[in-house]
């Protein structure tokens, strides 16, 4: 009974729960977020040791096998994978962030600042983001670190989440309880934060989990192309070290094709999150 | 409709135009100073350091005030000059573009076009069908999640290494003489098919996404109901649903160009292929920033020519656009 009462009042929860695919996909993106966190401590070597004789393939002293050098590949993905996460969980949140911001203002306000800031949307949505990144990472000096890293893809993320957000605010803003709110001089920014973004919460996260998909990807990516953070390891590194050792052609897959297989199974896993909220939020794709 | 185009030629004007400051103030006004690394890293080279600063005189002209670099900056872009590569020296930037440009192109238009026509096929198929439906999904799925560098050695891995079915480095063998003979143009495409199959097979898994999607929506939508009341055939259905679920594709079409543009970097890098991607990322870590910048607003060209033929394609699709422009005037 009481469990009964509790999906009444959550029912959103209740599909959530039901649905496989969001299911699938937390479990994966929890497994991989355990993997980055534990998976370097389960083995006793550093990442950047020489632990045995190269040219390995994966056995139970070397789950992953060892590179040409003879590295652990297992603690260099582990390791990477840490980075990787962590560079596009907090890329991921700045971009949403902004996005949101931007989207607000330019759908609340309407009128000239709209103008101005979709025109500004439009133009990065149209120049390509990896090329934009390339050239600001390029001349960017010193050391990148996580954090530089993040705010550099955040720089190209963000005009999605905005344009996303602007016409889902124009639909809610012409709502009678937003107009009630304004006509009794509520502040801009609580009628932005209590009647808009509150009922948006659920298009903002999977806002989210699509921001943290592209930037863990747009992460990966420089970091392959080596223009990662400078210091410590990193999945896209370790797929480029791989690539400029000839792996593939050398026939060491385990140190070319598993840490990918990782990076993708990770991704499919916030797609499907995304697909299985998509269903939980709209009854529509619910009937398929 | 001339109206319709003009509209956007103006804001691919304007975002040419930013393109270009961008490009111009990035070297200028980022903290640091990569014009002395360059200096430091060419002084050591016979006449290096004289052919760097008069480039510097030439094209950003630091003893002038910025508003005249500026201008500067503009009238050796309308004169074609990018100024000259250090890595490839002394080749002028603008000839090392028009030589590689090519290979981006015979890449990508193939990839771009048959990729959106067979994803769009397979995704109204799909969404047509529940039982195939979740059959395939999950496929596309991982396709489309798959990344471009990630999957490009797999398919190396699979059909160059394993089975040694295609050679997977560069555009043509080494010992081959480029030329227009049946042999050279053989070797070119095999070369060529894994590239281009690498961006083919992904895209496809997201236009079949969206298209599938798009499918189903219209199923439910009133139209397909009345049809389905008068008895009308699924298949019938099915072709009205996709004649209103290509119109939201092609605009997809204009926006996943800058993917396009990324899965030509990653592609070329991983089967070492030349294209301005490739090229572009030697640039930057050989520090060759003039070869840089010209990639750069090579692809920036390239996107916003593509971006304005997508545009001229939906207003000849779409009969809205073509009407509400043309009436109005």
């Amino acid at each position: 009974m009481l469990l009964e009462n509790f999906w009444k009042n959550h029912e959103n929860l209740y599909y959530v729960v039901k649905n496989k695919k969001v299911m699938i996909g937390i479990s994966i993106v929890v497994f991989m977020f355990l993997l980055a966190v534990i998976g370097p401590m389960l083995t006793s070597y550093d990442y950047d040791e020489f632990v045995s004789n190269g040219f390995q393939a994966p056995s139970a002293d070397h789950w992953f096998g060892t590179t040409f050098m003879g590295k652990d590949v297992f603690t260099r993905v582990t390791l990477g994978l840490r980075t990787s996460l962590l560079v596009g969980l907090i890329a991921g949140v700045i971009s949403t962030f902004v996005g949101c911001i931007i989207g607000f203002l330019a759908g609340y306000y309407g009128g000239v600042i709209d103008e101005i800031l979709m025109a500004m949307t439009n133009i990065f949505i149209v120049i390509p983001s990896l090329a934009l990144l390339i050239i600001i990472s390029a001349y960017l000096p010193g050391d990148r670190g996580i954090l530089i890293m993040s705010l550099i893809i955040s720089v190209t993320a963000w005009p999605w989440t905005a344009r996303a957000v602007r016409s889902q605010t124009l639909a809610i803003r012409s709502q009678d309880y937003v107009n009630l709110s304004r006509i009794s001089s509520i502040s801009v920014l609580q009628i932005i934060k209590e009647d808009i973004a509150a009922n948006m919460l659920s298009y903002v996260f999977m806002v989210f989990i699509l921001q943290f998909k592209g930037a863990i990807l747009a992460a990966v990516g420089l970091e392959f192309l080596g223009l990662g953070p400078t210091q410590g390891i990193s999945l896209g590194l370790v797929l480029q070290n791989a690539l400029n050792w000839n792996a593939i052609q050398l026939g060491i897959w385990w140190w070319a094709i598993l840490p990918g297989l990782i990076l993708t199974i990770f991704v499919t896993a916030l797609y499907f999150i995304n697909t299985g909220l998509d269903e939980v939020f709209n009854p529509r794709l619910r009937e398929m | 409709m001339g109206k319709y185009l003009s509209k956007k030629v103006l804001v691919y004007l304007i975002t040419f135009f930013v393109a270009v400051t961008v490009n111009w103030a990035v070297p200028r006004f980022m903290p640091g100073d990569p014009i002395s690394l360059l200096l430091a890293r060419f002084s050591g080279m016979e006449g290096g350091r004289e052919i760097i600063q008069s480039q510097f005189v030439q094209t950003f002209g630091f003893d002038q005030p910025l508003l005249v670099q500026y201008f500067n900056f503009w009238k050796s872009l309308f004169v074609g000059d990018l100024g000259i590569s250090i890595s490839f020296f002394p080749a002028p930037v603008m000839d090392i573009v028009k030589n590689n440009i090519i290979y981006d192109f015979i890449i990508l238009v193939p990839a771009i076009i048959l990729s959106w026509i067979v994803g769009n096929k397979l995704g109204a198929y799909s969404g047509g069908n529940k039982k195939i439906d979740n059959r395939v999904m999950p496929f596309f799925y991982f396709l489309t999640s798959a990344p471009e560098f990630w999957f490009s050695m797999v398919l190396v891995f699979v059909f160059g290494v394993k089975f040694g079915w295609f050679p997977v480095n560069g555009a043509y063998s080494s010992t081959m003489h480029p030329g227009f003979n049946f042999a050279f143009i053989f070797d070119v495409l095999k070369h060529w098919f894994l590239p281009f199959l690498s961006i083919f097979l992904i895209q496809v898994g997201g236009w079949a996404i969206g298209m599938r999607n798009m499918i189903i929506y219209e199923k439910v939508s009133n139209y397909s109901r009345y049809m389905k009341s008068l008895g009308a055939s699924d298949k019938l259905i099915r072709s009205y649903g996709f004649r209103n679920g290509v119109l939201p594709q092609v605009t997809g079409l204009a926006i996943s160009l800058s993917t396009f543009v990324a899965a030509a970097v990653f592609v070329e890098r991983v089967f070492a292929y030349p294209g301005l991607g490739n090229i572009m990322v030697k640039a930057v870590l050989n520090q060759d920033f003039f070869l840089m910048q010209g990639c750069f607003l090579a692809i920036i060209t390239m996107v916003l020519v593509a971006n304005f033929i997508v545009d001229i394609i939906y207003m000849l699709i779409d009969p809205r656009v073509r009407l509400s422009y043309s009436e109005e005037v």
